[in-house]
């Protein structure tokens, strides 16, 4: 570590703020006492929807697709996933055979 | 209220939080580790990555500030950077307003621990109606930050690595956003079929575009530029006319049923 220790706990701490800003700005612009724009009350209902599209893709950003394995794991573990949850609507279930299929794929196949 | 009751309420609201916890304590216990290990390897004892996971507890700021602590110290610089890795949590916040509205004292705790996974449960979970909506929320948010705390302080103990190949383990996050997406297709109509559709496709193009660091903050852009353009088709008319009587007469008035649940999580 190059910083001293003070310099440290100072750095998460501008850490810690930036992030909670991020997390409690929105709430401070509309507070609980006042109702929110209707346009935001419109935000607020479409955009659970698109975040977890977000997150998905998010969560996929790494996988090289030009590259390496092309992202075959990835690909069969997702439709290993859709396919199991269409079937059986167990989110336990489908996450865990998801994920010891791709744990598989990428240690003994590619 | 008599604590008997109030034990019950909690009791409840855990039976029905915990499962849906289950992957992300798989995933945050072990991701939660590698990130203690790797602090470990960089010189810096467990409380580094104990105080860490409390406090910012945002997993992927968190990998970001180990770089930050090893060059030069510039706090200004750490906090931009974190506003920027951070600004998804915008939205969150936006998607959640109605939904922490009334918690009391619950409610500060949530806005500090809505990380990615606790925003997926909280946003998208239909909670049942005996289960108390606060003390849901707060189980969802508490459990994950105990795996993820438990996970980084235990891999900062530890320091070295674990002796089974959990190469892929960390899947197990992808598959969670993946079953919560199809879950929220599945449950929807066309609208929110559309909303999500956004979601995917503006993620992809501003991924393709700007590349795996960049592309966030121009695919949330996006995204509020296409749902105001496409407010006309997607805002649900209903809403707007609060003040006109229902349609059915016989449906219950949804505000009246949820106010005595509301003066529970008080």
């Amino acid at each position: 570590m190059t910083m001293t220790i003070m310099q440290g706990v100072l750095t998460i701490a501008a850490v810690v703020a930036g992030t909670m800003l991020t997390r409690f700005l929105p709430f401070l612009i509309f507070p609980e006492s006042k109702e929110p724009p209707r346009l935001i009350d419109y935000f607020g209902k479409v955009l659970p929807y698109a975040m977890t599209g977000l997150l998905v893709v998010y969560a996929l950003r790494n996988t090289p697709i030009l590259t390496g394995d092309h992202g075959i794991p990835e690909l069969i573990a997702c439709l290993a996933i859709i396919t199991l949850h269409m079937w059986r609507h167990n989110m336990l279930l489908s996450i865990a055979g998801g994920t010891i299929i791709y744990m598989m794929l990428v240690q003994l196949v590619f | 209220m008599q604590t008997a009751e109030r034990r019950g309420i909690r009791l409840e609201a855990l039976k029905a939080a915990f499962p849906l916890t289950v992957p992300i304590a798989l995933g945050f216990l072990f991701l939660g580790c590698s990130y203690g290990m790797l602090m470990g390897t960089k010189g810096f004892t467990f409380i580094w990555p104990m105080c860490m996971s409390m406090f910012i507890f945002a997993g992927s700021m968190e990998f970001v500030t180990v770089n930050l602590l090893l060059s030069a110290f510039n706090p200004i610089a750490a906090f931009l950077l974190a506003l920027m890795v951070n600004a998804r949590h915008l939205f969150y916040g936006l998607s959640m307003l109605g939904r922490f509205k009334g918690l009391g004292w619950k409610r500060p705790y949530l806005i500090f621990g809505m990380c990615d996974e606790t925003f997926a449960i909280n946003s998208s979970t239909r909670i049942p109606e005996n289960v108390d909506r606060g003390w849901f929320y707060l189980w969802v948010t508490l459990l994950n930050q105990l795996y993820w705390v438990t996970g980084a302080t235990l891999g900062g103990v530890i320091g070295s690595n674990i002796p089974f190949d959990t190469q892929g383990l960390d899947f197990v996050l992808t598959a969670l956003f993946l079953v919560i997406f199809l879950d929220q297709w599945t449950g929807a109509k066309r609208r929110e079929h559309l909303s999500a559709a956004i979601g995917i496709l503006a993620s992809i193009a501003c991924l393709t575009l700007f590349g795996t660091k960049n592309f966030m903050i121009p695919a949330m852009a996006a995204m509020i530029i296409l749902f105001t353009l496409l407010r006309p088709y997607l805002d649900d008319p209903r809403d707007e006319s609060a003040d006109t009587p229902p349609e059915h007469t016989t449906q219950t008035d949804p505000t009246t049923t949820t106010t005595p649940e509301k003066e529970h999580t008080r």
